[in-house]
């Protein structure tokens, strides 16, 4: 219990504050290591997207919408944007900011990609965007754009009560 | 009984195929020829080079911010290694009714702006890209003649730097291209990268 209590207020340290600010936190591979571990209770959706990716931009409106639908439902909605750290202020803090993403977004900056993507998931490629879905033991990679209905029905999937 | 499993495993891998990248060559598979348009109008095939001793296949795109910071660096790959028989082939295989910037007359442009001096195929449908498995834009397959034909013996990403190939210290394609040209397997056969998903034609 005193574990859970622990991490529940690491959690909420952590990310909370992002949220609340709408800040982008950069982050290392060792703290996306983190969010990749079996969650503890509820589904963990990882989405992997760029600034400079069409398809990523077309699909994070009902990324971050089905974060506020899903929440009660023990959603947490991870926005990982791929762009490179330098252009964090010029590029990607406004994008967040203009598109109003109320979900966490964080900077994974790591330049040596062949040794980052294998750990997120050994069935992904490396092309984005791409979707990691953690529920329980479960782990599901999506490699691509997904509709709004696809997330939909995944999202019904992994939340529905055990 | 027996059916019923073999149906049930269809139907989970049917399932499956939404999420997974396309199936396609791996290292050690002999390539199919294969025949598309270059910029120039003229058709390439792989069988058309009777001297090569092998090819650098690289899926990629005029549109893709990765493909981008890479076209220097495949230019100087060409200029590299055709000499030595391993010339550059690139590939687009982008559907231009999804991607304008991937149209044949911006293929031309760009190859001419760029001074591309190796081939830049379309491949509007896909099957090419399909057929190797490429996923993304840029994507490398490193293939080595033998007498049986085209061999697959490196799939993966130019170097482990995007931002800067000054920076990059693993030069994949060059040392994998090297350790072929004495003789070796690559040491590194498949690496990973960052890149765009290939915008693929509709069936």
């Amino acid at each position: 219990m005193k574990k859970i209590l622990l991490i529940a207020a690491f959690a909420f340290f952590a990310f909370a504050p992002a949220a609340m600010a709408q800040e982008v936190k950069v982050i290392k591979m060792a703290e996306l290591e983190q969010l990749l571990k079996e969650p503890q209770e509820g589904v963990v959706v990882i989405n992997f997207w760029a600034t400079w990716c069409r398809p990523c931009i077309e699909e994070l409106p009902y990324f971050d919408k089905a974060q506020q639908d899903y929440a009660a439902r023990g959603l947490k909605m991870y926005l990982v944007s791929l762009d490179d750290v330098e252009i964090l202020e010029s590029r990607v803090k406004p994008f967040v900011k203009k598109r109003g993403l109320s979900s966490t977004v964080l900077l994974l900056d790591e330049t040596d990609q062949n040794a980052f993507i294998n750990k997120v998931d050994p069935q992904w490629s490396g092309a984005i965007p791409a979707t990691l879905i953690l529920a329980g033991k479960e782990r599901r990679l999506i490699e691509g754009k997904m509709e709004p209905q696809e997330l939909t029905a995944l999202l019904n999937k992994y939340t529905a009560a055990p | 009984m027996k059916h019923l499993l073999t149906l049930l495993m269809g139907a989970l891998m049917l399932i499956g195929t939404a999420a997974s990248p396309p199936a396609g060559y791996e290292v050690g598979d002999y390539v199919s020829d294969f025949t598309l348009r270059n910029v120039d109008g003229k058709d390439v095939s792989l069988s058309s080079y009777a001297k090569a001793k092998g090819a650098i296949v690289i899926f990629t795109c005029n549109t893709c911010p990765y493909s981008k910071l890479y076209e220097d660096r495949i230019i100087a790959l060409h200029k590299q290694f055709e000499a030595k028989g391993y010339p550059v082939i690139a590939i687009n295989p982008n559907d231009p009714g999804q991607q304008a910037g991937d149209s044949f007359e911006e293929m031309q442009k760009r190859a001419k702006d760029k001074g591309f001096t190796f081939p830049y195929l379309q491949d509007a449908s896909g099957s090419v890209a399909r057929a190797f498995g490429a996923s993304r834009t840029p994507h490398v397959f490193i293939l080595n003649k033998e007498a049986k034909g085209y061999k697959v013996e490196y799939i993966g990403a130019i170097d482990n730097n995007h931002k800067d190939a000054a920076a990059a210290d693993q030069k994949y394609v060059e040392e994998a291209i090297s350790q072929l040209m004495s003789g070796k397997k690559p040491k590194a056969t498949t690496t990973k990268a960052i890149g765009c998903t290939i915008k693929w034609k509709e069936a």
